[in-house]
């Protein structure tokens, strides 16, 4: 208890004033609104969880909230342009939206967000801001409370035991070794997709020598000096990937499919705890084992935004604080559910609530708790859109 | 009333595509305020010509647009030439429809799981004959030429131009043909091929052509079979449109019109084939060869096309499957256990987006049902000469929501309903879906009503009917079948739609289409599956009613139960 008093305090300084007496309006407001959440959809773990969130709200907050499900968040921020193209400015489709990223530089850039709006969120204290930066940064851009933080994703390696041993790969150098001694059996998403971009990044930051550049705008280092360890790697790479990198699959899932068809017996993951849950839906074989590289790999934050144009932003407040509150971040990071790790600082809750983000960790196929620590910031995201576009000139169409 | 309805139709269709295509045209050239283009400018085509392996993204989409065509085309004449009321024959005619019905992203997830290197096919060989212990690293599906985008178009067209030839053939009246011919010492196959398919190639021409603009301009199956390095134009194009840098919808917009010329340069490359196929062929008939090698030319056609068949329904058996697999690796040819998990945590999820489904399909065929028949009414009654195979005439617009690609005018028509402040609905995805069933269910239907006997309609009216009572109490009863038949193809033109429920619905008005795409964005074979079962049996649904309802009515009436 003691703790949460003193969270609370710690909190204060961070809630304006009268915002106490606001949020109640707000939550009078949001009372009968209906929210429409554009999601992501590829997984039915984080499905079936949106659809508790759904009975959550509703219960609490007389909120309707509607999971509208999308295969690319690209498709939302396409929604939400075409809207203002329109002249649109105050009865748009879309009241919050799951994103990071590129997405939330592109719609901040060009004013396609309401906000400022996370520090108005009660909960939001509990991630303690101010001991964890990477709540209120997004690929190192400050958020400036145009989002919030729901959920932390780190890139994890997983492998077929039964095939790899127990010395997986643990470094790029190793992993190229590795792929040249096992042809075919690793290969990387392609390029532009998310996941392919990270592994780029995570590649360039284990082959430079100045990792200070990587955080600044790429314009202000010579591209191609500091990146060419990285196209020295993936030419020697690319001959020992599957399809002997003619093909790469399209994003994660893709990949993990390669892994549930035995085509590829090594590859990685944004979510932690995938691998764990793909054994348990019988996708993945019960000797598949997760592991971190040395030295850490590439981590971000996921958030939810408002729309400039939502008509119904203080329901979208209220859902965005409802995913911070420790009931609703618990039972995310909850493996049976989804096992998405919280952005809420747990070693500052007090510990009542934080005997809630316990967990039994007897499941083989799961990280270690203590592999997750050691994450590396993602860089400035104008490498990301730099990389992609090196790596398509150098590598499409031959 | 009668009278507008063609006009009615041409403005429904032709409307939003043209205004669609204009706001796809101005960003094309720079003009977008909403992201601080106010002037024209080249630059969105400098971007795009600079884009690595454009050329080889719209060589792709250039030839599998006419490979697939041909091949399809050729398949279907083939297999009709052979034809010969054997009970494999008939069998294969009555597939048609459940073919049509499985929509083109399941079967193309079909064809993807049959034939990869890890698939079905590869499975139930191995490791016995094979020794594979792990699945062999060769590049098939999503091969850099599309030859298995191609397989698995084919395999959709080939049901969809056999129907259309089957719907065009009565008026030709090829039993009689075929006879004179081969009283003439001609071979059967061979007779059909000079004195049928000359006759018949016109009266298909349209839909020809539309399946040339759909296999240039397809997104989902080359998402799913199509080359990666670069993706298709129509993939790439959507890539673009969905890049999170927002300054990228200026090029997406440039290749949009890009893949207007594509699809165009496709169509007039082929109407240029059909003019040297003509003069060879002119050749060849007045010839008179009377057919050396009749019987490889139907057995040809005959496998072919039992080849298609068979491999869509193995892919969709093996879909099937997997709804129900437990764990299930490379190399076992079946699951190692089954388990209903897969379907029991979809149930709970898809009355939702079925009723919707079911609301929007059956909304927007009833609209397009009436409109046609309205028109074909229309043109009974002032006697006009219907415009069959001539390119240009008022009707033929109707083909154009077949002809331009979606990813062309979708993404502007999202902008200009917002203009008019129309907001997201079922009515508004309804309007959407209207573009494309309506020309299919007027496809469907027309022959059948124009090719209907007048003297039914005559003898009604001398016995005192008036036009409207002879339509209502003697067209419609007797027209039964047909209509249905045309309103079960509607309403799986309808169910399969994805970009228009998305982008006209942002996202609102789910429908399983929508909620099988985004769950296929998982990978998730099993769900995939799941969702592949639910979409290909609505459809069905509507193809079961179509055929039984005019037996159980009619059952004592032979003609009038359609055909087998």
């Amino acid at each position: 208890m003691r703790r949460l008093v003193t969270a609370i305090a710690l909190s204060l300084p961070l809630v304006p004033p009268a915002a106490a007496d606001t949020w109640s309006q707000i939550l009078d407001e949001a009372r009968g609104q209906s929210v429409y959440w554009h999601a992501w959809a590829g997984d039915t773990r984080v499905n079936d969880y949106l659809e508790w969130v759904k009975l959550r709200v509703q219960d609490e907050h007389e909120i309707e909230l509607v999971h509208v499900k999308i295969d690319d968040t690209g498709a939302a921020v396409s929604r939400v342009l075409a809207e203002r193209s329109a002249g649109n400015h105050d009865d748009g489709s879309i009241d919050l939206v799951w994103l990071n990223g590129e997405n939330f530089a592109a719609m901040k850039e060009n004013d396609l967000l309401y906000g400022p709006f996370a520090e108005r969120l009660p909960n939001f204290a509990l991630t303690f801001p101010e001991h964890n930066p990477e709540v209120v940064t997004d690929f190192t851009l400050p958020t400036e409370g145009y989002e919030s933080p729901w959920g932390k994703a780190q890139i994890t390696f997983y492998y077929d035991a039964d095939e790899v041993g127990d010395e997986p790969p643990r470094s790029m150098a190793q992993l190229l070794t590795w792929a040249e001694a096992n042809p075919g059996r690793f290969t990387y998403p392609r390029i532009p997709d998310f996941l392919g971009s990270t592994f780029l990044k995570q590649a360039l930051i284990a082959l430079v020598d100045d990792r200070d550049a990587l955080y600044e705008p790429v314009a202000q280092s010579d591209f191609e000096e500091v990146t060419a360890p990285l196209w020295e790697y993936l030419d020697a790479l690319h001959p020992h990937l599957w399809r002997s990198g003619r093909q790469f699959p399209a994003n994660g899932p893709e990949l993990r499919r390669l892994m549930a068809d035995g085509e590829v017996a090594l590859a990685f993951t944004f979510n932690p705890a995938e691998p764990a849950a793909a054994v348990a839906d019988f996708e993945l074989p019960e000797t598949t084992r997760s592991y971190v590289l040395d030295g850490g790999t590439l981590g971000n934050v996921h958030f939810v935004a408002i729309p400039f144009n939502s008509p119904r932003s203080a329901a979208a407040m209220v859902v965005a604080d409802f995913l911070l509150s420790p009931e609703a971040q618990a039972r995310k990071q909850d493996i049976s559910v989804w096992g998405d790790p919280t952005v809420l600082d747990v070693t500052r809750l007090d510990d009542e609530t934080r005997a809630l983000f316990e967990q039994a960790h007897d499941n083989p196929a799961l990280l270690a708790p203590e592999a997750l620590t050691e994450t590396l910031p993602e860089p400035h995201p104008s490498w990301m859109t730099a990389l992609q576009d090196a790596w398509q000139a150098r590598y499409v169409g031959r | 009333m009668l009278r507008l309805a063609p006009w009615l139709i041409v403005t429904l269709l032709v409307g939003p595509i043209l205004a669609g295509l204009t706001m796809a045209l101005l960003p094309a050239f720079g003009y977008m305020p909403a992201l601080g283009g106010h002037g024209f400018s080249l630059d969105p085509w400098r971007q795009l010509l600079a884009q690595p392996g454009l050329a080889r993204s719209v060589g792709v989409s250039f030839a599998s647009g006419l490979v697939t065509t041909a091949i399809s085309l050729a398949v279907v004449l083939l297999f009709l030439a052979g034809v010969s009321g054997s009970r494999l024959d008939r069998w294969i005619r009555r597939l048609v429809a459940p073919l049509l019905s499985i929509p083109h992203a399941a079967a193309a997830f079909g064809l993807a799981f049959l034939i990869a290197p890890s698939g079905l096919l590869s499975r139930l060989v191995s490791p016995g004959l094979t020794g594979w212990e792990r699945p062999p690293d060769v590049l098939i599906v999503q091969d850099p030429w599309g030859l298995s985008l191609m397989a698995g178009l084919i395999i959709k067209e080939i049901p969809f131009l056999l129907l259309m030839c089957l719907a065009a053939l009565p008026q030709l009246d090829p039993e009689r043909r075929v006879a004179m011919a081969r009283s003439l010492g001609y071979r059967p196959t061979t007779a059909w091929l000079k004195v049928v398919a000359p006759s018949l190639y016109p009266l298909i021409r349209l839909p020809v052509f539309a399946v040339i603009a759909y296999a240039t301009s397809v997104v989902d199956v080359a998402l799913i079979l199509g080359p990666t390095l670069p993706p298709t134009l129509a993939v790439s194009i959507l890539v673009w449109f969905n890049d999170p840098d927002l300054s990228r919808r200026f090029m997406a917009s440039a290749g949009a019109v890009l893949q207007l010329g594509v699809t165009a340069a496709a169509l007039i490359a082929w109407w240029c084939l059909e003019r040297l196929v003509a003069r060879l062929g002119r050749h060849w008939l007045a010839r008179g060869g009377r057919g050396n090698g009749d019987s490889p030319l139907r057995l040809a056609g005959k496998g072919l096309i039992g080849l298609a068949t068979l491999t869509a329904f193995a892919g969709i058996a093996g879909l099937a499957l997997y709804s129900i697999a437990g764990f299930w690796r490379f190399p076992d040819a079946l699951p190692q256990s089954l388990t209903a998990a897969h379907w029991l945590r979809a149930l709970p999820a898809l009355s939702g987006p079925v009723a919707t489904t079911a609301l929007i399909a059956i909304g927007a065929t009833l609209i397009a049902l009436a409109l046609t028949l309205a028109a074909l009414e229309n043109e009974q009654r002032t006697g006009r000469q219907p415009a069959q195979g001539r390119l240009l005439s008022a009707l033929t617009l109707l083909y154009l929501p077949l002809i331009v690609p979606q990813i062309a005018f979708l993404f502007g028509l999202v902008v200009v309903m917002e203009s008019l402040g129309t907001r997201p609905t079922p009515a508004l995805v309804i309007f959407g879906h209207l573009l494309f069933v309506l020309p299919y269910v007027f496809l469907s239907l027309a022959e059948s009503y124009r090719r209907f006997d007048p003297r039914w309609s005559q003898l009604a009216v001398s016995l005192g009917a008036s036009r409207n009572g002879a339509f209502w109490r003697v067209r419609l009863p007797m027209l039964l079948a047909p209509m249905l038949t045309a309103a079960a193809v509607g309403l799986a033109v309808s169910i399969g739609q994805y970009l228009p429920t998305l982008l006209l619905g942002a996202g609102r008005v789910p429908t399983v289409t929508t909620e099988a795409v985004s769950l296929a964005a998982g990978g998730n074979r099993r769900v995939i599956g799941v969702w592949a079962m639910v979409q290909a049996s609505l459809p069905l649904v509507g193809f079961i009613i179509a055929v039984g309802l005019p037996r159980l009515l009619w059952g004592n009436r032979r003609d009038m139960r359609g055909s087998p």
